[in-house]
């Protein structure tokens, strides 16, 4: 197992270098940075060439790369590229409230779609069954971005028209600054929260739904049903823990597709998170803050899949690493 | 699925259902005899058949005929082009007078006829990424598959790449770095990144298929590589391709969507029903702006989705009824 681990750790390392690597070449070859501020008439030729000496902008590409990756690793990705303020202060900033909205989110779908799933499996083509397969499907269709923005008008709406105030539609706290776990933030964050899990839940619910049925069918139930097992303990010991383990996996590959919602989701409710920092960061091109996103994302979605792996290997005996 | 082959024992029918000359078994004889009408299936027809019992399929497959004729024949269906303005009828709510089914927007363009033009838009990007990343990932995969070595470790190690990112954080950087603009280019650039997933499960298939005794069979008797994959392995990869084209539209015109949302997709005049979404996000008071786009997509891809899950549960039987 430990050898496991540390192989695919040191596999890792060379797939991320080849990832920024390629991301850096496209980044830079396809969109020059320095062409909004030379548009700019009161911003003097000499602090141009100063934009450019001090970011080897004259240098080739591949001799570029590896001046980002000496600052991204020894100055944690340095200074951004326009704005003259150093980058990773941004990341983990807008990192740390990205990660308290996206656990939230997929704990609450893993929770109800985990439920979800089992009953469904139990009483499969029960209205039950089929109401939640029609919502699991509407969820699969649902664009994030339009179900973000429906939430949103719809407490806006419920906002002006009846004064109360449930959840908050932008932003992340009332104040400048607010506690990570106040009511406050609560109501910033609940329906960037809703939008996302529900998203997640649809997946989450239909492969609960699947596996269950999968265990439920194999023979080590029915021999624990003929021995006179009581039904709920079927259920819950022999069926749901078996069903459980590939839920692991799933949430840990589902990962990415969530970040990538996150993106969406954030810049529909203005809220600080690394995803909506991206967006507005690839607005402007700024070649050096998109890079940082790029590479500690990279980081993440590597770590979490080897992590589902290892969890994978712990959780089912049946699967061994060599 | 297998070759496609005749239900009855060979030598009494082809493919097509013709009969052909050859001894005919006793049990023929006797239906023929007992004045029973002898039909010979293929593989397909059951698919086929099994695919029009399946009710949601059908009807997703009447919604997307009816939603995707509206955008093809956009220019009769929408009442209105997808540019005119009329500054009389600015953000007016959902009427029949003068045919604003679904009102007008914030410079008094009619929005049926722009959602209508969106869906065209979308067709276009669904069909084209669709048709263009299946292929490439059938070749990808199947040289991968059938050869290994040097270009199957290439290829995996691009899937391995690309899975390090969030999908739409790399069409992000890809459409606002390589330029926005026409759905071709988007379609372009999503077609670039979409082959990836075709690609593997064909090369999954090659690369268990071309154990098999028949492929052994085929190469003693002299058949070339390129004989061997096309001819005898490629009929077997249809089915799981069919069904991931079909998915893969789906998910190219929600993509397309998200990123034109973000003001990195298709660029106006072009309507996008993505970007339609964002007139409803600069004026919240005004319902229809939002609801209609957003409802189209869904209708599109909730149809796309139902006609999918049709043709996997035709085509490719053994598969779970389970989406990623």
């Amino acid at each position: 197992m430990l050898t496991y681990v540390v192989r695919r750790l040191l596999y890792s390392i060379p797939v991320l270098f080849l990832s920024t690597f390629l991301s850096f070449i496209f980044v830079s070859y396809a969109g020059n940075p320095l062409a909004q501020i030379r548009q700019n008439p009161r911003i003097p030729a000499s602090t141009i060439h100063n934009l450019i000496v001090q970011n080897h902008l004259d240098k080739p590409v591949v001799l570029r790369y590896f001046y980002w990756l000496k600052e991204a690793i020894f100055h944690k990705f340095g200074d951004s590229l326009l704005v003259a303020q150093p980058i990773w202060p941004d990341i983990t900033r807008t990192l740390g409230h990205t990660a308290q909205v996206v656990l939230l989110a997929e704990l609450v779908a893993i929770v109800i779609g985990v439920a979800v799933g089992i009953y469904s499996a139990i009483r499969q083509y029960s209205a039950f069954d089929y109401t939640f397969t029609t919502i699991s499907f509407l969820g699969y269709a649902m664009p994030t971005f339009w179900l973000a923005l429906l939430l949103q008008i719809l407490f806006v709406d419920i906002y002006l028209k009846w004064h109360v105030r449930i959840f908050y539609t932008s932003g992340l706290n009332s104040g400048s600054s607010g506690s990570t776990w106040s009511l406050d933030r609560l109501q910033h964050i609940a329906l960037p929260v809703a939008t996302l899990s529900i998203i997640s839940f649809a997946l989450y619910s239909r492969y609960m739904r699947a596996s269950m049925l999968d265990v439920i069918n194999s023979d080590y139930v029915r021999t624990a049903r003929a021995k006179g097992v009581p039904e709920w303990r079927v259920i819950m010991r022999h069926v749901f823990r078996n069903a459980l383990i590939p839920i692991v996996t799933i949430a840990a590959l589902n990962l990415g597709a969530v970040l990538g919602g996150a993106i969406v989701t954030e810049t529909v409710f203005t809220l600080d998170g690394i995803g909506y920092y991206f967006v507005s960061r690839l607005g402007t091109l700024d070649l050096y803050a998109v890079m940082a996103y790029l590479t500690v994302t990279a980081v993440i979605i590597i770590a979490f899949n080897l992590l589902a792996d290892i969890l994978y290997g712990y959780l089912d005996p049946r699967i061994r690493y060599d | 699925m297998t070759e496609p082959t005749s239900s009855v024992p060979i030598g009494v029918a082809g493919r097509d259902g013709t009969l052909i000359e050859g001894p005919v078994p006793p049990a023929i004889d006797a239906t023929v005899e007992a004045g029973l009408e002898l039909k010979v299936r293929s593989q397909w027809s059951y698919a086929r058949m099994r695919f029009f019992r399946h009710r949601l399929a059908m009807m997703g497959l009447v919604g997307l005929v009816i939603l995707f004729g509206a955008g093809a024949f956009a220019g009769y269906v929408a009442p209105y082009s997808y540019s005119e303005i009329d500054l009389n009828n600015i953000l007016h709510a959902p009427t029949t007078i003068g045919q604003h089914y679904f009102g007008t927007d914030e410079i008094g363009r009619d929005y049926f006829s722009r959602v209508i033009w969106g869906i065209r838009t979308s067709e276009e990007v669904g069909v084209f990424v669709a048709v263009v990343s299946s292929l490439i990932g059938l070749v990808i995969g199947a040289i991968a598959g059938y050869y290994r070595g040097w270009i199957d470790n290439i290829l995996m190690r691009i899937t391995d790449l690309v899975l390090t990112l969030p999908a739409i954080a790399i069409l992000l950087t890809a459409s606002a770095l390589l330029g926005q603009g026409s759905q071709w280019r988007i379609s372009f650039i999503l077609a670039s990144f979409f082959w990836t997933g075709i690609a593997r499960i064909v090369r999954g298939v090659f690369l268990s298929l071309r154990e098999k005794e028949y492929v052994e069979a085929a190469k003693a008797s002299g058949a070339g590589d390129l004989r061997i994959m096309f001819r005898h392995i490629l009929p077997n990869t249809l089915g799981p391709i069919i069904v991931n084209g079909t998915l893969a539209v789906a998910a190219a015109i929600l993509t397309e969507a998200a990123l034109s949302f973000l003001g990195f997709g298709i660029k106006p005049p072009t309507p996008s029903l993505g970007a339609l979404v964002v007139s409803g996000q600069t004026n919240p008071q005004q319902w229809w702006l939002t609801v209609f786009p957003g409802l189209t997509i869904v209708a599109i891809v909730l149809c796309v989705n139902f006609v999918g899950d049709g043709l996997r549960d035709a085509l490719d039987p053994q598969q779970r009824r389970i989406r990623a």
